[in-house]
């Protein structure tokens, strides 16, 4: 198979340890005078883009930030729970940048480009340094040193935390960053501002049209450079733990204008999630996957067993990961958890009222650490209440605010029973197809964070996706802009009543006045959450190629009813969440149909995607090596029309082998 | 569409936009489920209003499940309802009995103006953090994680002032609409880590300073902020802070 000519995706030559250091001392820099003239806009405030933003202030370039919420801090990286990687090797657990770089490219199965996954495993240990450097408050020991814990698909501890609010610690340490340029004019920030369109000139991308949330008015951004770091499309399911408003649009737009669209069927289902409870549910929330420390995960041995957890007696448990995957236990990687957690829930072993949920029980754990407690408080004989006061006292420490959390929504107490939990959409890891600086296929267009596809493959590991938005932002971006900058010094900054910037406007506002021209009769929401449901049951944890065809043909049905019966009460001209989410719910509309295409027309299961005619004997996702260890990169060509570029992977350091965590 | 058996009657504050004058307006909500979350339960309105081709209310939302800090509701004379230690988007409906009327208004201050009905423009707090909210380190000048030992407790005691969402429930709560829990959490959380020792004195008078310009009010320790705060953060920030600042006012050595 040969790559594509539309696509080249600039890893350098040598040796694999060597690339990127070499690459960084060798890329094209741009002078600090010279950087005082060249604008860049970041669109986008989570981790990669206020880390990005951050980074090229401090480096001397003018920068714009723009985010649809009324503060960056508030963007979806906020949430992230359990903790971020870095190959620090603080355990003396035997962890390396290769041991980094080899689980990251093994639990993505095989399907994320070598070159790129290797620099992000060289920089993660710098991450954790400047976080810290900021104020990060990260877990600690009673020695003063830092902590660590275990996530999926690893058998190291490698992963730095701050209780369960790391994301939200990552991202103030990187919010405030950014507001210290902001306070020095380094960076103009505007809030409440969605990006409706990308302006090309010349075939470069030159800017932005932005809506103010507020006013409605309709704004233009000229930038030398675009950064897109809006993550990822979780939400084309409608029901995910992403937020309300984490949409596709900026990314749909950028591929419209000639971004390719890499591995749009990748989607990564999160095993512990809290289970749906009714048909008003807006959103699902995570259960961080740093429970499956401690927490052990089964369901009954019997079918329609309907007595309480607590008088499942032990032998009649059936701890279904640890019996199909010894070695790794309840720390096998996502997809492979939310695989089996469906098998046996579909198989009739399910619990709670839904019958679509398994047990996570912290009872042993909590017995152990009781304990453990026990011992140190040198208390002889202790009772098992005793034992089980010290114990909770322990887990709350660790996990408290998960475990609060859980009770507010299910009205149960996770100290006296197990959770009940099943698998959400949760991460996506196709996004916008870049080479190695980043760089989407429009020149001068960039795609960082979950927004674009480079890291992950088909399967993203636990607490990676905070090091690959902080590695791009902080790491990355600042040296490979270079590369494209270097050569725009001579570009003045171009006006905004060029004829490319009115052009985009009026189209905008042209979509935007038939959008209120319909005058339907259903809400935005109708229309999501039907979306929601046909990706969620033929493009969702198992996929076929009659479903998909099935889903293809529905979507371009719910397409053409979108267009001619939806209602956007209000106007343009005023603050209008409706208007925001009829415009978001297009786009994902348009997404869903490419990613039933992609995943029909990837003949194997790889990671998160798992096509029910491929898999091996025991149920495990089976990959065709010979015919599809590439990446599906999509070429927008019209309304429902796209067309597969292929980008070869070569694997020349890590031997290709069938995924085993048994 | 019937989603459970709770009805109840909405006093929602109206409002549509800084320069309007606002006003109480009153709306059913039928067949409301106990499991839903306060704001499932307005989208249950809305989608009610829309399809009757009226107005829906408009309100700040967005991670629904009490990190991002967005949802901003003040709900019977209290910031984010009558549960201790939750934002609004994780109070459920079960806190609520059928037949009940609910009282919704904005946020309340001077400082946070009106954008529609119950969105309030919270950009105050983001000067408050580009006055000086931060440790001044350029990406790439950091050391090894592990050279500068923290003990625990600090770290501990740190990481709790900054578990602060930033929603501004805080200064709903507080009768002079004091920001002075919010900007504390900041300024507590940077000065109980050794990397916040260098700028300590500057960040706390340039932090209170562009707090006083954005308008908000004095702190007069009634402690309404922390019992309203939906994560716990401690009165104790403020006493630090007013320490800090004290301190710094006499001790700095800029003219």
């Amino acid at each position: 198979m040969a790559t594509s000519s539309k696509l080249n995706s600039k890893i350098p030559e040598g040796i694999l340890e060597n690339k990127w250091t070499k690459y960084r001392s060798t890329v094209h820099l741009v002078n600090p005078a010279n950087k005082r003239s060249l604008e860049i806009i970041v669109v986008g405030s989570g981790l990669a883009g206020s880390s990005a933003a951050a980074s090229l202030a401090e480096m001397g370039y003018k920068v714009k930030v723009f985010c649809y919420q009324d503060s960056p801090r508030r963007a979806h990286s906020i949430a992230a729970q359990g903790g971020i990687n870095a190959a620090k090797n603080y355990q003396n657990d035997g962890d390396s940048v290769y041991r980094l770089f080899y689980d990251t490219i093994k639990g993505g199965d095989y399907r994320a480009r070598e070159a790129n996954v290797h620099r992000l495993a060289e920089v993660s240990s710098g991450i954790i340094d400047q976080c810290v450097a900021q104020g990060v408050p990260f877990a600690r020991e009673y020695g003063g040193t830092l902590s660590n814990r275990s996530f999926g698909g690893t058998q190291v501890q490698r992963t730095f935390y701050a209780a369960g609010q790391t994301g939200q610690q990552l991202l103030l340490g990187a919010y405030s960053a950014l507001q210290r340029q902001v306070g020095m004019g380094a960076v103009q920030l505007l809030a409440r501002h969605e990006m409706m369109d990308v302006v090309t000139v010349d075939g470069k991308a030159r800017g932005i049209i932005a809506r103010d949330l507020v006013t409605g008015k309709l704004e233009r951004h000229f930038g030398h450079a675009v950064l897109l770091c809006t993550g990822g499309y979780g939400n084309v399911f409608y029901l995910s733990t992403n937020a309300m408003g984490c949409n596709v649009t900026a990314a749909w737009k950028a591929h419209k204008k000639g971004a390719f669209f890499g591995n749009p069927c990748y989607t990564q289902i999160h095993p512990t999630c809290i289970p749906v409870s009714g048909d008003h549910q807006s959103k699902l929330t995570l259960m961080s996957e740093s429970l499956r420390n401690d927490g052990r995960i089964w369901v009954p041995k019997k079918k329609d067993d309907t007595r309480k957890a607590v008088d499942i007696p032990e032998e009649e448990r059936d701890y279904y990961l640890e019996r199909r995957y010894p070695a790794f236990g309840n720390l096998v990687p996502r997809d492979v958890a939310s695989r089996a957690a469906k098998e046996r829930c579909d198989a009739g072993y399910g619990v709670g009222a839904s019958k679509m949920a398994v047990y996570l029980d912290f009872a042993a754990n909590t017995e152990r650490y009781g304990k453990i407690e026990a011992t140190k408080l040198n208390l002889h004989n202790p009772s098992k209440d005793e034992i089980m006061r010290l114990g909770k006292e322990v887990v709350k420490e660790k996990y408290g605010n998960l475990f609060d959390m859980y009770k507010q929504i299910t009205n149960e107490n996770p100290y006296e029973m197990p959770m009940r939990i099943y698998p959400a959409v949760h991460y996506t890891m196709g996004g916008l197809w870049v080479d190695y600086n980043l760089m989407t296929t429009v020149p001068g267009l960039y795609a960082l964070g979950e927004a674009n596809f480079s890291d992950h493959g088909a399967n993203r590991l636990g607490a990676s996706a905070l090091m690959q938005g902080l590695a791009d932002g902080y790491f990355v971006i600042p040296y490979t802009i270079g590369d494209y900058l270097s050569e725009e010094i001579r570009t003045k900054a171009i006006p905004t009543n060029n004829e490319a910037f009115v052009k985009a406007e009026a189209e905008v506002q042209a979509r935007i006045d038939k959008l209120f021209a319909i005058k339907g009769t259903k809400s935005v929401d109708n229309f999501h959450k039907r979306l929601g449901k046909i990706m969620w049951e033929k493009c969702g944890m198992s996929r076929d190629a009659e479903g998909l065809k099935w889903a293809i043909a529905e979507i371009q049905k719910l397409k053409a009813e979108f267009w001619s019966d939806v209602r956007i009460p209000g106007t343009n001209n005023e603050f209008n969440p409706e208007l925001e989410k009829a415009g978001r719910v297009a786009d994902f509309i348009e997404l869903g149909e490419l990613m039933c295409v992609d995943a029909l027309s990837r003949n194997e299961s790889c990671g998160g995607h798992f096509r029910e005619e491929y898999q091996t004997p025991e149920g495990e996702a089976l990959r065709d090596d010979d015919n599809f260890a590439f990446v599906s990169a999509w070429e927008y060509k019209g309304d429902s029309n796209f067309e597969l570029h292929k980008e070869e992977l070569k694997f020349e350091n890590i031997k290709l082998a069938q995924r085993n965590y048994a | 569409m019937e989603h459970g058996n709770m009805n109840l009657t909405l006093k929602v504050w109206k409002q549509k936009n800084k320069d309007a004058k606002g006003k109480f307006e009153t709306y059913d909500a039928k067949g409301i489920s106990p499991d839903m979350s306060f704001l499932e339960m307005f989208d249950v309105v809305n989608e009610k209003l829309i399809s009757d081709g009226k107005e829906p209310v408009a309100f700040d939302h967005d991670c629904r499940e009490g990190i991002c800090g967005m949802c901003s509701m003040y709900i019977n004379g209290r910031p984010h309802g009558p549960k201790g230690g939750v934002t609004t988007c994780q109070l459920h409906m079960r806190s609520f009995k059928d037949g009940d009327t609910i009282v919704v208004e904005p946020w309340r201050s001077a400082a946070f103006p009106v954008i529609k009905d119950l969105a309030v423009d919270r950009s105050s707090f983001d000067r408050i953090m580009a006055a000086g909210g931060f440790v001044s380190v350029n990406t790439g000048n950091a050391k090894d994680a592990n050279n500068i030992l923290i003990p625990k407790y600090d770290a501990d005691t740190a990481f709790d002032a900054a578990a602060c969402i930033g929603c501004g429930a805080c200064v709903a709560a507080c009768k002079n609409s004091s920001a002075m829990l919010f900007v504390s959490a900041k300024v507590s959380q940077l000065s109980l880590l050794p990397q916040g020792q260098i700028e300590k004195q500057d960040r706390v008078l340039n932090m209170v300073k562009q707090m006083d310009e954005e308008g908000f009010g004095n702190c007069t320790n009634t402690g309404a902020c922390e019992a309203e705060c939906p994560k716990s953060i401690s009165l104790e920030n403020i006493a630090r802070m007013n320490r800090e600042y004290t301190g710094a006012s006499f001790t700095q050595n800029k003219v």
